[in-house]
């Protein structure tokens, strides 16, 4: 059934759940690398920064499918979303950052020192361009944004458990840290491909 | 054609500079915090500080100066200081630093704390008496192929007060797109010597720090520094010393056994000094005439790396070797130690294995 036809609770659950397991933007398309290498040494920061990526994603999605939609399509300017995307992104971070700062310090420390780090996420500007392949409306648009960070957070925390396991165990040398994550988000990945194909849009 | 190659650059400026706008009044709007007040010490000095920036910098704003190495970046852990009030919660920069102990006692990094409202620190009388200094660069000597002597003129204040040991805190400005740093350096000139600095700096390749002091300071230059910090000093006992230093690890012993020599302290003090080659080896001349001079002073060097058949007449080997063969018994002696943090420990675990004990060892530890 095209997208268009289905309710709008029904095709936001679909586009959900693709974006978060079908399509994983970390273990399907390997975005996000290195921020995930960074940080997924343990459980509790691989989760701060996964929720520092779902809220990133599912604004800015919203945000860049009001830019596009109403700026640069009128305007003709299709080809300049890469660097239009970038730079609202970047100045969104940079503006929460500060908010969040602000309000709350228990906040701040918990979500808003990983937001830098997130700022030019390639995971973040994947999401908002993938989404234009396909003809989505807004509310459309934001689950994507919200399954795409929603699957990014899954797979860092699951990457962050293995990882504070596998830290217990003595490792070949050439294998500790990146190495070894690397062979993880691998085996992780063939895991993931299982589901591809389960959704159609 | 030109239309739309107007718009385009037209809409991407529009853009920029929108949101760059609506991020600078977010700044000034949000991350304003207006005047915060520092209460040092419980009264002893209360600062009136713009809020929004680190504790470590509104302190040095108002000339109180924590010792740092890393220029506030949370990877030193040198500016640890006691925050009563108003310091938030310890965040995760911190976190790996501070001790179970340390937490109850409310200790924090002074870089990693943001003065937002009036807040409350303890810091260590001595700290007080740290200046900070514009000086001008009388001379800049090389003693070897990679070490030189810095003698600094102190312009305002034209005066120190320090001990034997102590360190000062050299700034180097911004150069070639690299940022100013703070770097620590053991002052090498006696205290008596009040109007003048000493440091002896070896070079640090990729150093930001000492590429500045070799490539770009000149004679006449004039730089900022601050001090002196540190516990790095001659304790008051009567025990004979042993002193150990490689390399720049030279400046606080020379200091400290000429300081000996001004004041009549006549303990029995052995020095060795550990090098690779001839090459590396400095103020020899100087160490063998204080050795000859004073009755209490014995100067050993030792080179690890001497080529043979090169005239050499002194000890060879690791330092750490001479040490063990001429103090089998070191459970009397005290221990002064500056230079690498390999020598230091090697050093440690051979004057430990000789009797000597932990609260004996006294050291400073370069990274």
């Amino acid at each position: 059934m095209p997208l268009t036809d289905m309710n709008v609770f029904a095709s936001f659950v679909l586009i959900f759940v693709s974006a978060a397991f079908t399509d994983n933007i970390l273990l399907a398309r390997f975005l996000g690398m290195c921020s995930c290498l960074g940080v997924s040494r343990k459980v509790d920061t691989s989760i701060g920064l996964g929720a520092a990526v779902i809220f990133v994603t599912s604004c800015t999605s919203a945000l860049n499918y009001l830019v596009y939609t109403y700026m640069l399509v009128p305007l003709e300017l299709e080809y300049l979303r890469l660097i239009i995307f970038i730079v609202v992104i970047a100045a969104f971070t940079q503006l929460v950052e500060m908010i969040i700062e602000r309000v709350s310090e228990k906040l701040y420390n918990a979500l808003g020192i990983f937001l830098p780090l997130i700022t030019v996420n390639c995971a973040i500007l994947g999401i908002s361009l993938f989404m234009l392949n396909k003809p989505y409306s807004f509310w459309q648009a934001f689950a994507f944004g919200l399954g795409g960070g929603f699957g990014w957070f899954l797979a860092i925390t699951l990457i962050g458990g293995i990882r504070e396991k596998i830290n217990e165990a003595s490792l070949p040398k050439g294998l500790e840290g990146p190495g070894i994550t690397l062979i993880i988000i691998g085996i992780m990945a063939l895991g993931f491909v299982g589901f591809s194909g389960m959704i159609k849009i | 054609m030109l239309a739309s190659i107007l718009i385009s650059v037209g809409f991407l400026l529009a853009c920029g500079l929108v949101l760059a706008t609506l991020l600078i009044i977010a700044e000034k709007k949000i991350l304003n915090y207006g005047t915060c007040k520092i209460d040092v010490n419980a009264g002893k000095k209360v600062l009136e500080v713009d809020g929004g920036s680190s504790l470590l910098s509104s302190l040095a704003e108002h000339d109180v100066f924590i010792p740092s190495a890393c220029g506030g970046r949370g990877s030193c852990a040198y500016c640890k200081l006691q925050v009563l009030e108003g310091g938030g919660s310890i965040g995760p920069v911190e976190e790996p630093y501070l001790t179970k102990e340390e937490r109850e006692d409310n200790i924090r990094l002074a870089c990693q704390v943001k003065v937002r409202k009036d807040i409350q620190v303890q810091i260590p009388d001595e700290l007080f008496s740290v200046r900070r200094f514009r000086a001008r660069v009388e001379h800049k000597k090389p003693l070897t192929h990679d070490i030189v002597e810095l003698r600094l003129k102190l312009i305002e204040p034209d005066i120190i007060e320090f001990e034997a040991g102590q360190y000062i805190q050299l700034e180097s400005p911004e150069y070639k797109g690299k940022d100013s740093v703070m770097r620590a350096y053991s002052i090498s000139s006696v205290p008596s010597d009040n109007h003048y600095l000493e440091v002896i700096i070896r070079l640090v390749p990729d150093g930001i720090c000492t590429t500045w002091v070799f490539e770009h300071l000149k004679e006449g230059d004039e730089l900022n520094l601050s001090g002196p910090y540190g516990f790095f000093h001659l304790s008051d006992t009567e025990a004979p010393n042993i002193c150990i230093a490689g390399g720049s690890g030279m400046a606080p012993i020379w200091s400290i056994v000429r300081d000996m020599k001004e004041r009549g302290i006549a303990r029995p003090t052995t020095y060795f000094f550990g090098a690779r080659s001839q090459a590396d080896l400095f103020f020899v001349d100087e160490l063998q005439q204080l050795d000859k001079e004073l009755p209490w002073f014995t100067y050993v060097p030792a080179l690890s790396g001497e080529p043979e058949g090169s005239g050499w007449a002194g000890a060879t080997g690791l330092i750490t070797t001479v040490v063990d063969q001429h103090f089998p018994d070191t459970s009397k002696h005290e221990a002064y130690l500056c230079g690498s943090p390999g020598m230091i420990d090697a050093s440690v675990a051979v004057l430990s294995k000789n009797g000597m004990p932990e609260e004996n060892v006294f050291y400073d530890k370069f990274s």
